[in-house]
C-alpha cells in the first residue's frame, strides 16, 4: 500500500521526483482517507480523560512544545521584546515552569528576538517565503528566507505554493520546498530547522493534507505544519491526526522522523491535552518531544500556566496573574 | 513549587523518555443505589413473587456480589402476561396514538435525564467499558424512544396497519441490556402492545432501573411488566399461551427451540440469533480507517455482539501491512477497570461466557492457526480476555465458523472480490457484513450478494434507530428498528 524504501535513513525518492506525473502518481497512489472514519477517530480520541499526574505531565510539556507566535502588521521591537522575555520565563512567580519552544516572529523582528533570547534555549522561529500567501517570485522566497537565516533565525516556517498543488503541480511544491531548504544553510554549513505549512484549510479534503505531507517530507521538510493562522479553519484534531499518521509512516518507510506542528485556534490547555493524547496514540512517545511536536499559538500559554498553577496550589488566579503579552 | 513537583521533575529527567501514562480516571459510582434485593416489576408495582428463589448478579469486572435477584416461577409469568392483558385491553390498546406517543416521549427524556446513573449501573452490571455505555447504549437506547414516540400516531402510513397485537413476550440477551430493551420495547408501546420483558439473568439491573423509570414517567401499570430468571423462566414466558408475540434476541440455540415452542400457534415471532459476519478489506480501502472499523468491529463491547466483525476477509496483498497496523492499533488498546473513562476494553460477562471464549480459542490454537494479543495486565479478580487475533484461518477452522461472542478476531485473506463474497457467505449466519473500499461501484456490487441483513460500507456497528437491523439464515427472522421493525408489533392490512 505504502511506499516501501529499502535504503534507511538518507533515502532519496529522486525515481517518485524524477517528473511531475510520477510524483503525481506516488501521491495519489497513498490510501485515501475516509473523512467519516477520520474525524470519528479524532473525536473519540479527544474523550480521553487526563487527570492528576498525567495531566501535569501533559500540560509542562505542552508548555515547553509552545512556539509563542505574533505575526501582526502592528508588531514591533517591544512587543516582541516582551513575548519573547514571556518564552523563557512564562511564569514570572513560578521558576519550576520550563520555558516554550520558541519565538514565532516575521524574518524583520527575527534580530530583536535573538537578542532578547541569547542563550536561553528558545529557539527564534521566523515566517518567511512570502508568508501567509505564499503568492511571490520563487528567488524573493529564497531572499525572504535568506534574510531570516542571516539574522539569526534557528527554525524557518515556510508556506507552501497552495496555487500550484491544488492545480496538480506538486512537482514545482516539491522542487520550491528543495529550494527554501537549501536556502536554510548558513555559512558554516549548519542548517536552519525548516518547517513547511499546508494552510489545511485551503487544502479543503483529508486526501490532500496526506499527500502535501509526503510531499514535503519527501523534500526534506524537518517538520509539517497545518495553518498559517491566518485562514479558518486552522488546525483540527482530524487534520493533525492525519498528519502525525503521515509521519509515522514516513518513519515506517524510512527511518527518518519528522515534525508536527499544529497552529492555530489552539487556545486552552483542554484542547492541547487531546493533541497530547493524540500524539501518543497514533504517532506513539517518541513523538512527546518539543523535537517532534509544537504548537503554534500565543493564547494558548496562559491557559496552560492557569491550569498549571491550579494543579500546584489547588485554586484558579483571575487572569490578571498572568503576564499579557 | 511543592516538593513533589521537584521530586517528578527530577524523576523525568533520569528517566530515559517519560511515558504520558494516564492516570486513572473512574467514573464515580455515588450516582447509583443498588439495592439489596429485587423483586419483579408486575402491573406497576414491584412484587416479591410466588417463588422464593432468587440469584446473585454480580459485578463480572470485581466478581462482588451486587444484588439478588427473584426468579419469576410459572405463576408470576402468569400474573404478569394476565396484567399485560388487562391493561392492552382496558386502556393501552384503546389509547390514541398521539397519547402513548406522549408517555414514549417522557420515558426518553428520562432515559436522557438519567443518562449518567444508568450508563455507571450497565457498566457495573454487564463489565462493558464506561465510555461505551456513556457514549452508545445510553444515548441509542433514548434515540429508539424518541424515534418511535414519533411513530406512535403515525401508524396508518407504515404499511402494516394501526392495529396492535395484544401481549408481547420478550426476551434479551446481556450484550447491550438497556439498549435491547429499547430495541424491544419501544416499538411494541408504539404500536399499542404492552410487553412483559425478561432481561438476562447476569444483567437485570438496568431493566430494573427501567421499570422504576416507568413509575416515574406515570406508565399505566401493566403497560412494562419487567420478569427476572434465567432459562426456565424465559421458557414459560414464550410458552405461555396467552401472549401473542414473541420477539428474542439471543443464541441460536435458544432461537431455535423457541421456533419448536411456538410452531402452529398463532403468536407471532421475531428472532434476532448469532452471527459470524465478514469484515471484507480491499487493497484500496482508506486503510487507517479500515484499522479502526477492523478494531471497532470486534473489540467493541468486548466482542460480546451479535453483529460483530468476527472474520477479518483482507485481500491477500495487503493482508501483511494490514496485520503490522492493526497490531499495532491493538497494542494501544486499554484493557481493565470498565468504570475507568479511558477503557476501551472492559470485562468478559460472566465464568461461563469467558469459558467458551478460552475454549474456542484454545481450538483455534490445536487446529494451527497463529494466535496473537498485545501484551497487557490483566487484573487478578474478575473475568477478562486479552484482544486476540488469529492468522492464517481458514474456512475448515472451527473459529471460523463457530460465533465465539468474545474480543477474538480470525483473519482470513482472498484474492478477488468474487472470493470475498464466497467466503463472506459461507457460514450459517447472515446478520451483518462490512465492506472497505474506496470504490463505490464495488461496495454496491458487494452488498447485494452478500446475504447479510446489515451491510456496512467503510464503517462498522454503527445503529441508528430509523435503519432496520435482523439476519439472514441462522441469524434469525424479522427486523427490528425503523419503519419494518413495526411490522412485528401490527397485525397488518389484511
Amino acid at each position: 500500500m505504502l511506499v516501501r524504501v529499502t535504503s534507511t535513513p538518507t533515502a532519496t525518492f529522486d525515481d517518485i521526483t524524477s517528473s511531475n506525473s510520477s510524483l503525481r502518481r506516488f501521491l495519489h497512489g497513498l490510501p485515501g482517507v475516509d473523512q467519516v472514519g477520520a474525524e470519528a477517530r479524532a473525536a473519540s480520541l479527544g474523550t480521553r480523560s487526563i487527570k492528576t499526574s498525567a495531566k501535569e505531565y501533559a500540560i509542562d510539556l505542552a508548555i515547553r512544545m509552545v512556539d509563542l507566535t505574533t505575526l501582526e502588521g502592528a508588531d514591533t521591537a517591544g512587543k516582541v521584546r516582551a513575548l519573547a522575555n514571556k518564552a523563557i520565563r512564562p511564569d514570572p512567580a513560578d521558576s519550576s515552569c520550563p520555558s516554550a519552544a520558541a519565538v514565532c516572529v516575521y524574518p524583520d523582528m527575527v534580530g530583536v528576538a535573538k537578542e532578547t533570547l541569547g542563550d536561553s534555549g528558545v529557539k527564534v522561529a521566523a515566517v518567511a517565503t512570502a508568508f501567509p500567501s505564499g503568492r511571490a517570485a520563487r528567488d524573493i522566497k529564497l531572499a525572504d528566507t535568506h534574510d531570516a537565516v542571516e539574522a539569526g533565525a534557528d527554525e524557518i516556517d515556510m508556506v507552501i505554493d497552495r496555487g500550484a498543488f491544488l492545480s496538480g503541480r506538486y512537482l514545482d511544491v516539491h522542487d520550491e520546498i528543495r529550494a527554501v531548504k537549501q536556502a536554510c544553510t548558513r555559512p558554516d554549513g549548519t542548517s536552519a530547522h525548516l518547517k513547511v505549512i499546508f494552510e489545511t484549510g485551503e487544502l479543503a479534503t483529508y486526501d490532500n493534507v496526506r499527500r502535501a505531507s509526503w510531499l514535503a517530507m519527501m523534500a526534506g521538510g524537518h517538520f509539517i505544519k497545518t495553518s498559517t493562522g491566518k485562514v479558518q479553519p486552522a488546525a483540527t484534531l482530524p487534520v493533525t491526526m492525519i498528519m502525525l499518521e503521515a509521519v509515522r509512516d514516513f518513519r515506517e518507510a524510512t527511518g527518518q522522523m519528522v515534525g508536527v506542528k499544529p497552529a492555530g485556534g489552539i487556545r486552552s490547555a483542554k484542547d492541547a491535552i487531546k493533541y497530547l493524547v493524540t500524539v501518543n496514540e497514533v504517532a506513539g512517545p517518541d513523538w512527546l518531544d518539543p523535537d517532534w511536536f509544537r504548537f503554534g499559538a500565543s493564547s494558548l500559554l496562559n491557559d496552560l500556566l492557569m491550569q498549571r498553577t491550579k494543579m500546584t496550589t489547588g485554586r484558579y488566579s483571575g487572569p490578571d496573574y498572568f503576564t499579557l503579552d | 513549587m511543592t516538593d513533589k513537583r521537584t521530586a517528578q521533575k527530577t524523576a523525568q529527567k533520569t528517566a530515559h523518555k517519560p511515558v504520558f501514562d494516564y492516570a486513572p480516571a473512574p467514573e464515580s459510582k455515588a450516582i447509583v443505589d443498588i439495592k439489596a434485593s429485587y423483586g419483579l416489576f408486575i402491573n406497576g408495582e414491584f412484587t416479591s413473587g410466588s417463588s422464593k428463589n432468587a440469584f446473585k448478579t454480580i459485578n463480572p469486572a470485581t466478581e462482588e456480589v451486587l444484588a439478588e435477584i427473584t426468579e419469576a416461577s410459572g405463576a408470576d409469568i402468569d400474573t404478569a402476561v394476565k396484567a399485560a392483558r388487562r391493561t392492552h385491553s382496558r386502556v393501552w390498546g384503546r389509547m390514541p396514538g398521539k397519547e402513548r406517543a406522549k408517555y414514549l416521549y417522557r420515558i426518553a427524556r428520562i432515559i436522557q435525564e438519567r443518562g449518567r446513573e444508568l450508563a455507571v449501573l450497565e457498566t457495573i452490571d454487564n463489565g462493558k467499558p464506561i465510555k461505551e455505555s456513556r457514549d452508545v447504549d445510553v444515548p441509542i437506547a433514548a434515540a429508539y424512544f424518541f424515534y418511535y414516540a414519533g411513530w406512535a400516531d403515525k401508524l396508518e402510513y407504515s404499511g402494516y396497519g394501526s392495529q396492535s397485537l395484544g401481549v408481547a413476550a420478550q426476551v434479551i440477551p446481556w450484550n447491550f441490556p438497556l439498549l435491547m430493551l429499547s430495541w424491544k420495547i419501544a416499538p411494541a408501546l408504539a404500536a399499542g402492545n404492552t410487553v412483559v420483558l425478561k432481561p438476562a439473568e447476569t444483567t437485570s439491573l438496568t431493566a430494573l432501573l427501567f421499570a422504576e423509570i416507568c413509575q416515574q414517567a406515570d406508565l399505566p401499570p401493566g403497560v412494562v411488566n419487567i420478569v427476572t430468571g434465567a432459562g426456565e423462566t424465559g421458557r414459560s414466558l414464550v410458552g405461555h399461551e396467552d401472549v401473542d408475540k414473541i420477539a428474542f434476541t439471543g443464541s441460536t440455540d435458544v432461537g431455535r427451540s423457541i421456533a419448536r415452542t411456538v410452531a402452529g400457534s398463532n403468536k407471532k415471532v421475531t428472532l434476532e440469533l448469532g452471527g459470524k459476519a465478514a469484515n471484507i478489506v480491499f487493497d484500496d480501502a482508506p486503510m487507517d480507517q479500515a484499522i479502526e472499523g477492523i478494531v471497532n468491529g470486534i473489540f467493541f463491547n468486548q466482542g460480546h455482539v451479535c453483529c460483530a466483525g468476527s472474520r477479518l476477509l483482507v485481500q491477500e496483498n495487503v493482508a501483511d501491512e494490514v496485520l503490522e497496523r492493526l497490531k499495532r492499533r491493538m497494542s494501544t488498546l486499554r484493557v481493565g477497570d470498565p468504570l475507568d473513562k479511558n477503557t476501551d476494553v472492559g470485562a468478559i460477562n460472566s465464568a461461563e461466557q469467558l469459558g467458551r471464549i478460552r475454549e474456542l480459542s484454545a481450538i483455534g490454537e490445536e487446529e494451527g492457526a497463529g494466535r496473537w494479543s498485545p501484551t497487557c495486565e490483566l487484573p487478578d479478580n474478575g473475568f477478562w480476555f486479552p484482544p486476540t487475533l488469529f492468522t492464517g484461518v481458514t474456512q475448515a477452522h472451527r473459529i471460523a465458523r463457530e460465533e465465539i461472542f468474545g474480543p477474538v478476531l480470525s483473519v482470513l485473506t482472498f484474492r478477488t472480490p468474487a472470493e470475498a463474497v464466497e467466503k463472506a457467505n459461507n457460514t450459517p449466519y447472515g446478520l451483518s457484513a462490512g465492506i472497505w473500499t474506496d470504490k463505490g461501484s464495488r461496495i454496491l456490487w458487494m452488498a447485494n450478494q452478500l446475504r447479510a441483513g446489515v451491510v456496512w460500507a467503510n464503517t462498522f456497528n454503527k445503529f441508528d434507530p430509523t435503519s432496520p437491523f435482523g439476519g439472514y439464515k441462522e441469524s434469525g427472522y424479522g427486523r427490528e428498528g425503523g419503519r419494518h421493525g413495526l411490522e412485528a408489533y401490527l397485525k397488518g392490512t389484511n
